[in-house]
């Protein structure tokens, strides 16, 4: 597999009035041509800066990406001209945002939504960029494409309106696709029909995607590889398979345990991960899991855990990983 | 169930309608049409149980819930609370009982009053009631603060001080402030994160235990529902498609949308993942101003036949022995 995307120690901060917010704190990762990548994390985890801050979607002031490099195609996206970025930007990488109510330009027709980046970044005519927008609009599955295309958004419903968006995202023939929550403003039927949708479309095409996502049932369907994000940090990075049946970093166990699961027992109790995600600006020393963790020593409010490498495809930054797998595999693990 | 099962229920909701009307013009305001958010909803609700209402936005379970509080001035059917009918009922006697039934709303930002104290949040209700008043309240209220897990000493602290979760449990705090015997869970934890839920919905099983608590819990989180509700109603477009206790419901579910809607939670689990076929529901819902005829549901059924778009399906039980296990279906 070669190579597609590569993040180098990027570091975004907000200069506010309470102080420096470091959303995103140094992560480092590769993505390979065709590959699905989960980041998954909580709110304010810094998952959707994280991703913006690659085509230099942060708003400046405050933000500023401090810190990195992000290399496409062989490329530095972030040392490309204004003009240069612009061209990569919604051609060679597109973006799908998590509210489809908003991400639309509500007093302009959907049709001329997506022709007009069909008419700049590949040159079409109006009679050419209609017919491909009528192809896209049946391919994400919209039925009576050719009528609808002079709708206005408000005519479709939410699944339809991230119908629209996605055929937005693909009409460019993206090389990459970031989709920041897709599926979380909408029903669970209609998520399913979106999944369904991506992973069709992504056999298709073979563009490699970033889904970014808090859900975790959503990533065990859809994804072949998962970072794990927690106060602006990469904590876990692992196979898919393998991270579910052995997470090593407390918190990825956490999630996991904390959430409720159709196919298990009614009362089996839930265990929360007590407490609550730190202050980014007032990051406390060491590991920023540490306060909330059921195996922190002193060590981990005191040093910062470097990231270690399991298996070439599985890392984790924890001081204590050996000590949660070991009491996993005494408890007869995850599951099997 | 047992003999005395009768003598148990807390609240019964019978055909219950809550219509909003669609009006036009200007100036004289004509009705057009009617939004129908809950249309003919039948259920009982036993003491100490949780009763989960799952659906999919806009399907009415909000509005049912509220409906059932007399926050909205149901359309038509009956509410008995403990037998006594509570959509007949007015003024002092409506505040009585409302003592006794209280609400824990969806948006922990938007339910708490930005510039009241926490202390001033979870106290009105004690002194809309006349309960306690100066020193009296404020020990009641530190001793609710200590119930649903915060530090006492916050009473004097403003809502913005707080994060998600924090304030989920000041909005419980208030709810439990006036002893209710009944709570309805609107979409408690939908806007936390994930590992807050989880100490949320334990807090409530805690409560519902050391208080003796009856709730109706909604939500569109399945997973979540099955794991705190005793029996699980599944609503569609304003009215309830089956009702049955929680394992059933997963282990038989029988009306085809209820099957679509458990094969469409994704289970975190890659291998699990991987074997699964999804029922995939064709289309979105339709609007509840002009619903379908005869099953609602048959727009977007898999298992739709002819009769579904002419008779509207009867409400039965097609539990076996003792067991009961509701579904409104032609197929049954």
């Amino acid at each position: 597999m070669t190579t597609l995307l590569e993040v180098k120690g990027l570091k975004t901060y907000f200069f506010t009035e309470e102080g420096v917010v470091q959303a995103v704190n140094g992560i480092s990762y590769k993505l390979d041509k065709g590959e699905l990548l989960a980041i998954v994390g909580e709110s304010g985890c810094g998952k959707s800066v994280g991703v913006m801050s690659l085509i230099r979607l942060i708003p400046q002031p405050p933000g500023k990406i401090v810190a990195g490099e992000v290399l496409f195609e062989g490329r530095d996206l972030l040392q490309m001209s204004d003009d240069e970025i612009r061209q990569v930007r919604g051609n060679r990488i597109a973006m799908i945002f998590q509210d489809p109510m908003t991400s639309l330009n509500p007093v302009l027709t959907i049709g001329f939504q997506i022709m007009e980046a069909l008419q700049l970044h590949l040159g079409m005519d109006k009679e050419q960029a209609r017919k491909r927008a009528i192809e896209l609009l049946e391919m994400v599955g919209i039925p009576g494409a050719e009528k609808r295309l002079d709708d206005y958004p408000h005519q479709f419903s939410g699944g339809m309106r991230q119908r629209v968006m996605i055929a937005m995202g693909l009409s460019c023939n993206p090389q990459l696709l970031i989709a920041d929550e897709p599926t979380t403003a909408l029903d669970v039927t209609i998520q399913a029909q979106i999944v369904d949708l991506v992973k069709g479309l992504r056999e298709k095409i073979g563009m490699a995607i970033i889904w970014i996502t808090h859900d975790l049932g959503v990533v065990a369907g859809i994804a072949d590889r998962v970072i794990v994000m927690y106060a602006g940090k990469i904590v876990e990075e692992a196979e898919v398979h393998d991270l579910y049946a052995n997470p090593h970093h407390p918190y990825t166990l956490g999630l996991l345990k904390s959430i409720p699961r159709l196919d298990q027992g009614h009362d089996e109790k839930l265990i929360p991960i007590e407490g609550l995600p730190p202050d980014l600006v007032d990051l406390p020393p060491g590991c920023p899991f540490a306060p909330r963790c059921s195996y922190r020593v002193d060590r981990c409010t005191e040093e910062d855990p470097p990231t270690d490498y399991v298996t070439p495809l599985h890392r984790v930054a924890c001081w204590r990983w050996e000590d949660v797998i070991a009491d996993q595999s005494k408890n007869g693990g995850q599951r099997v | 169930m047992s003999e005395n099962s009768k003598n148990n229920v807390l609240l019964e909701v019978n055909d219950l309608k809550m219509y909003f009307p669609v009006t036009k013009g200007i100036l004289i305001q004509r009705k057009v049409a009617d939004v129908k958010a809950v249309d003919g909803v039948s259920f009982t609700i036993k003491r100490g149980e949780t009763l989960g209402l799952v659906g999919e936005s806009g399907c009415g379970k909000s509005t049912t819930g509220r409906a059932i509080l007399q926050l909205y001035k149901p359309t038509g059917g009956s509410v008995k609370f403990e037998g006594e009918e509570l959509t007949t009922m007015k003024g002092e006697r409506l505040r009585q009982q409302r003592r006794r039934m209280q609400m824990i709303f969806q948006d922990p930002y938007a339910s708490l009053n930005p510039r009241m104290t926490v202390g001033n949040i979870i106290g009105e209700p004690l002194e809309v009631h006349n309960i306690a008043k100066g020193k009296e309240k404020r020990e009641r209220v530190q001793e609710l603060l200590r119930v649903v897990g915060l530090n006492p000493y916050f009473v004097n602290r403003y809502p913005h001080e707080f994060s998600g979760g924090q304030r989920q449990r000041i909005g419980v705090a208030r709810a439990l402030a006036l002893n209710p015997d009944f709570i309805v869970c609107d979409e408690p934890i939908s806007a936390l994160d994930v590992s807050i839920q989880a100490q949320i919905v334990n807090m409530l099983k805690d409560l519902q235990i050391e208080f003796g608590l009856t709730y109706l819990f909604i939500a569109h989180d399945l997973s979540m529902v099955r794991y705190i509700s005793d029996r699980i109603a599944v609503m569609y477009l304003g009215k309830i498609v089956e009702l049955t206790d929680y394992d059933t419901l997963y282990e038989n579910p029988q009306h085809p949308y209820t099957q679509a809607l458990l094969s469409a939670v994704p289970i975190p689990d890659p291998y699990i993942e991987e074997k699964r076929t999804r029922i995939i529901l064709e289309g979105d819902v339709p609007s509840p101003i002009n619903p379908p005829s005869g099953c609602n549901f048959r727009t977007r059924c898999p298992r739709v036949m002819d009769i579904c778009a002419e008779v509207d399906p009867e409400w039965k039980n097609i539990g076996a022995d003792d067991q009961e296990h509701w579904v409104a279906c032609h197929l049954y």
